[in-house]
């Protein structure tokens, strides 16, 4: 078995009065493909927000390589390798495909190594070379999905956090999209999925976590998972 | 909010202005028009009136102060509606220093940027985390603060004012004549609008870019928000604070009713008139607004409502300002 690398502990967090996540726990090991799956509203979301620092844990811990990262600020988070790619995309509409990149290595001082990660990310997704002079949001939905996973790219994390990267987008460029997360995952990045497409994440996930109402009702190999009943029934619509 | 977009600008004039921003965007022409432009600014108190470089003079001080209030607006996208108090913690540390403890006028300048410094981070530090409109009342509330306290203190002359401010001396010449302050003047807004271009084209430029157009996404890209946020206000600071001292310098008069609120609202107004983040967008505001006032005098009475109107219709029909950042999508505002 390999490392544990990032662990969640009882964590809780609350929009005012109300609990979003009631204690989760989980963790994620080194190399893994892990899933989130869960309806709207049931604190996927919530969750990768509260591990990268956007939204402020209430209770419990988030642990990242032996260290307590809970209530660090959001950019400090980035520094250690934890990246968040946020849903809707989130990708800056009035710049240039490349000035967009180059946010990615926001942290990094040496030109030499940005250009050589500029030249692997556009390996990876060979039309944002194509369109690198155009703005963002002229881009397809697809085009933006992969530009925002690039940009993530670019800081070379340890964990790669996609929140519904197949949101809103054909099912074939879900596919294409999802086939490369399992390249970037094979060069030995950690990745830690949202999915409401539960299908498509199972497929593609060695492990899988399914959150109902701010609380993990079931865990367990992506495989069996795929299996289940209730989870055929509620997520895969059969 | 993107969805709603703008009336696009797509008359024949449009066009021909697009092309000639276009134009001077690239590096060569604009060197070129810079250079003419400060031969001629160079030449001109030669063979002009006392009038025409006591304008110019105002113009060169709006020019400064607007570039200053164009890092935290226009750079870093902070709604900042009280500016002012910022020239006015410049004009009276110099004023204290000179006029209360006979400081030479040079020595007051580090002074004057420390207290903006600490006055951009009394206010910047606690309000930073907020948004928009909530970082716009506060900041309107410290302007406010900052005239009433002057007002109201022994040190500032209260109601009164400061009096009896050194002129300062140069080269053994004490700078008194109206050519001097020209000079003075020019040499500062030059000053400011190189650093203006370099701060633009920093990583820290880059930094306030990104995180005025998405600040969570920016965030989520490891950028220190706050700490990014931080330095827009007490670099704008700075630059008000030094305007604010060679202002006082060149009045040896200062009272708190040189800072009020109107003022504020007048330098905001050149910026997102000229346009936002764009250095030659607030020059231009600038100019408009302290020319206009000023050329249009023979119409009397009536110049501030011609004045007025003629606001509406630029933003009516060029919301993004006359000169923009960036001409292609439409932008969010």
């Amino acid at each position: 078995m390999s490392e544990t690398i990032l662990a969640l502990k009882d964590l809780e967090t609350r929009y005012g009065q109300i609990y979003a996540l009631r204690g989760i726990n989980f963790e994620v090991k080194k190399g893994e493909i892990v899933t989130l799956l869960g309806a709207n509203g049931a604190g996927k979301s919530t969750t990768l927000k509260t591990i990268s620092s956007l939204v402020p844990a209430s209770a419990g811990s988030v642990n990242f390589f032996n260290e307590d990262i809970t209530h660090l600020d959001p950019y400090a988070i980035v520094e250690r390798g934890l990246i968040h790619v946020p849903e809707g995309r989130m990708i800056f509409k009035e710049l240039t495909v490349l000035e967009n990149l180059e946010l990615g290595s926001f942290t990094l001082r040496d030109n030499v190594e940005r250009k050589k990660r500029i030249d692997r990310v556009c390996e990876l997704f060979p039309v944002l070379k194509e369109r690198h002079k155009q703005m963002g949001g002229f881009l397809s939905g697809g085009e933006q999905q992969m530009l925002a996973i690039g940009r993530a790219l670019m800081t070379e994390p340890k964990i790669l956090m996609l929140d519904e990267p197949s949101m809103g987008l054909a099912p074939i460029i879900v596919q294409n999209i999802m086939d490369i997360i399992k390249q970037i995952n094979s060069e030995g990045t950690t990745i830690l999925l949202v999915e409401q497409n539960a299908k498509v994440a199972l497929k593609l996930a060695d492990r899988g976590y399914v959150l109902e109402t701010g609380e993990i009702v079931m865990e367990g190999d992506a495989d069996v998972l795929s299996k289940d009943e209730s989870i055929v029934k509620a997520y895969l619509g059969e | 909010m993107a969805e709603k977009k703008q009336k696009k600008f797509t008359n024949p004039f449009g066009t021909v202005v697009e092309s000639l921003y276009d134009l001077f965007d690239k590096k060569a022409p604009r060197y070129l028009l810079m250079t003419i432009m400060t031969a001629f600014l160079i030449y001109l108190p030669l063979s002009s009136s006392r009038f025409t470089q006591e304008i110019m003079t105002n113009l060169f001080f709006y020019v400064v102060v607007c570039l200053g209030l164009n890092i935290i607006v226009g750079f870093a996208g902070l709604l900042h509606l009280g500016y002012a108090a910022f020239f006015a913690v410049g004009a009276y540390t110099t004023g204290i220093l000179s006029s209360v403890y006979g400081v030479n006028f040079w020595l007051t300048l580090p002074f004057s940027i420390i207290a903006a410094v600490i006055a951009g981070l009394a206010i910047g530090a606690p309000t930073l985390r907020l948004r928009g409109d909530y970082l716009a009342i506060v900041t309107l509330g410290f302007g406010e603060i900052i005239r009433l306290t002057v007002r109201n203190l022994d040190i500032t002359g209260g109601a009164m004012g400061l009096i009896g401010i050194q002129r300062p001396v140069l080269f053994g010449i004490v700078l008194n004549q109206i050519t001097h302050f020209y000079y003075l003047f020019f040499i500062l807004a030059v000053i400011a609008i190189i650093v203006s271009y370099r701060l633009h084209d920093s990583r820290l430029g880059r930094a306030w870019e990104y995180i005025r157009e998405d600040e969570d996404a920016a965030s989520a890209m490891g950028i220190n928000v706050v700490q990014i946020r931080l330095y827009a206000f007490i670099i704008g600071s700075a630059f008000g604070a030094l305007a604010g001292s060679l202002y006082a310098a060149k009045m040896t008069a200062i009272s708190p009713e040189s800072f009020m609120f109107i003022h504020s609202v007048m330098i905001l107004l050149a910026v997102v008139l000229g346009g936002m983040g764009k250095i030659p967008g607030v020059i231009l505001g600038a100019i408009i607004v302290t020319l206009i006032p000023e050329l249009s005098r023979d119409i009397g009475q009536f110049r501030l409502i011609i004045f007025a109107v003629l606001l509406l219709i630029l933003m009516l029909y060029r919301p993004q300002g006359i000169w923009p950042e960036r001409q292609g999508i439409s932008t969010k505002l």
